[in-house]
């Protein structure tokens, strides 16, 4: 089935999307709470991004083909924060929302890390080892280019993964070869496993870098406000079809919705324990149904 | 003993060069990516003929191996090339999870593999790819000892759905193989018959092979040598079949004897029937500067070495 997205006539049903975000939320908490692992605070940063691309922005089919063919395509480089794709995905239509009850347990098509080998749909690469996804977006927007597909690619990578020196080899290749059909955005929380950005390694100033090497850059300043990333990303479209690759900054809050996750990498790689889920969900109330 | 003629030296990577230019015109979702080494890969004429796919990625092979499977969404069949060093150690990580992992139907074509790059040296000659490719699980691992061989492969390839690790070198060598074979993927070929020891070889290593067997047969023995191709899958029932009748291998490789080829058989043996082996390989060792040649008699990997290790073997029985 063609994309199935909460309001068709009216974009911004602004109530309806934050709705589908505080659900998300609860998604991401109790999933990594049920196993005791996984990645909470970059997943609740990116719950309206997801939310966004899912629900507003991208043309797909939830009939699944690896192919996607005459479809919109996303690429998550930064797997660890799984749990808010794998929310959305469900949510969107892809799989059984109660399949994220499987979340990290064995014989699951719901990996730690997501991965095209348990045949999950929605998933075309498995991510995880951090910065490949940027040199795998390039290389779905060439297939695109060269089988005369109008659509788009999107690519979502954290700051800290900009670490990694693949990314700026795709980088430069990307502008070098004006793919323009590529929308990559970088989820500027500030925070890494081992502390933020700029104490573990500074990023510099990623607007400078990106437009140095070649690219067209817009910056979302509040990258968890609904209305502002609907914006952004539709912004960046417009920018797609001349001659640049586009990014996206989003900047925004690393555990997100939670009071006590937020500002802070504690949560980057943790889970809450009974106590702390409590609060949290009371923080984000049920709005469409917890699985 | 049935005698194979050199029909005239080349290299396999002209062969690989040739292969990929046929299947530009046979293939239309064929696409090659190149990491800054189009001549030494013989990818000029693809290149040529086939602009629009064609992808010069720059010294930058970690990005070409993502993009590959990028590419592979959409039902394009990406062809990688750059030296066997850049094309596996470098990028390991990239292969493990964006290619093998992943399921993409990305072909890994290696160029100078082993010691017959030659004066470049030890940072170049990788003697360890063989066993890095053969553990990704998923993965086919294929080293091809001719022109023909490597030209036949490379047409196979692109009719395998899945990753494969293909294989070839710099250096001219004998041209012996039919020039209309049938490459099958996984499938042994045997090129003699005999009775006193089997030699299981790879790449390179089969022609020094043949010679061994025709200075064996001047002595009165009879060496069945079997071309393994295909590193994995690996054709166990020919092996086995032969050792079965020979009661001894030598195994024969361009490739450190970890994890090459020898151990590979060696698994198969000892679980199935256990016998005596030798290695020719290089043993656990770097290479250095010299010319193929020098290098390959230095390090134990041409006919006179084969030679020594099958009596050796045979002994052993």
């Amino acid at each position: 089935m063609r994309k199935q997205i909460l309001n068709h006539t009216t974009m911004a049903n602004t109530t309806q999307l934050e709705d589908f975000v505080t659900q998300v939320r609860r998604d991401i908490l109790r999933q990594v709470h049920k196993v005791n692992s996984g990645h909470p605070g970059g997943s609740l940063g990116c719950a309206e991004f997801f939310t966004a691309l899912y629900q507003e922005i991208m043309d797909y089919t939830t009939d699944f083909k690896m192919d996607g063919n005459n479809e919109d395509l996303f690429f998550l480089s930064n797997g660890h924060i799984s749990p808010v794709f794998y929310s959305v995905l469900a949510r969107s239509g892809f799989f059984p929302v109660d399949e994220l009850n499987t979340f990290r347990l064995i014989d699951s098509r719901l990996q730690g890390h997501p991965t095209t080998h348990e045949n999950l749909p929605g998933v075309r690469i498995a991510s995880g080892s951090l910065g490949q996804g940027m040199s795998v977006a390039i290389g779905a927007a060439q297939t695109k280019k060269l089988n005369k597909d109008k659509h788009l690619v999107y690519s979502l990578h954290g700051d800290g993964e900009l670490q990694e020196g693949q990314n700026w080899e795709a980088i430069m290749y990307a502008a070098g070869n004006q793919v323009d059909n590529l929308i990559a955005t970088v989820d500027l929380n500030g925070q890494q496993i081992d502390g933020s950005t700029d104490r573990v390694l500074p990023l510099g100033n990623l607007k400078d870098k990106f437009e140095a090497f070649g690219w067209e850059v817009l910056e979302v300043k509040n990258g968890n406000n609904i209305t502002e990333v609907i914006q952004g990303l539709q912004d960046a479209k417009e920018k797609t079809g001349q001659g640049k690759p586009v990014c996206i900054l989003l900047h925004t809050v690393m555990g997100n919705g939670v009071d006590f996750m937020m500002h802070t990498h504690e949560w980057h790689g943790k889970a809450p324990n009974d106590e702390q889920l409590e609060i949290a969900l009371a923080q984000n109330p049920e709005t469409l149904g917890d699985y | 003993m049935k005698k194979y003629i050199d029909t005239g030296k080349k290299d396999t990577r002209s062969g690989f060069g040739a292969g990929l230019e046929e299947l530009g015109k046979k293939n239309e979702n064929v696409v090659a990516l190149c990491a800054d080494l189009t001549g030494s890969l013989k990818m000029d004429a693809f290149k040529n003929n086939h602009p629009e796919r064609f992808f010069q990625v720059g010294i930058a092979e970690a990005n070409m191996i993502g993009m590959a499977a990028g590419m592979t969404i959409g039902g394009k069949i990406p062809f990688t090339g750059t030296f066997a060093n850049f094309s596996t150690g470098r990028v390991y990580d990239q292969i493990r999870q964006s290619v093998a992992y992943s399921g993409k139907n990305v072909k890994i074509c290696a160029s100078h593999a082993g010691l017959t790059l030659g004066e470049d040296g030890a940072t170049h000659q990788i003697l360890e790819d063989l066993g890095l490719m053969k553990m990704l699980p998923g993965m086919t691992v294929i080293n091809t000892c001719d022109y023909n061989q490597t030209k036949a492969a490379t047409l196979a390839i692109a009719d395998h759905d899945g990753p494969v690790y293909l294989r070839f070198g710099r250096p001219k060598v004998a041209n012996f193989t039919p020039e209309d074979q049938n490459f099958e993927i996984g499938k042994a070929v045997q090129l003699t018959e005999g009775n006193d020891v089997t030699i299981v070889a790879t790449g390179h290593l089969v022609w020094e092979a043949l010679q061994a067997a025709e200075t064996l047969a001047e002595e009165g023995i009879t060496a069945e040598v079997i071309n393994i191709h295909t590193i994995k899958p690996l054709d166990a029932d020919a092996i086995l079949a032969s050792v079965k009748k020979t009661g001894c291998v030598v195994t024969a490789e361009e490739h450190n004897y970890l994890g090459g080829l020898g151990e590979s058989v060696a698994r198969v043996l000892s679980t199935e029937h256990p016998s005596p082996q030798e290695f020719i390989a290089t043993k656990d060792t770097f290479g250095e500067s010299g010319t193929p040649e020098q290098l390959m008699e230095k390090y134990g990997l041409n006919a006179k070495s084969i030679v020594a290790a099958s009596k050796k073997v045979i002994q052993r029985k």
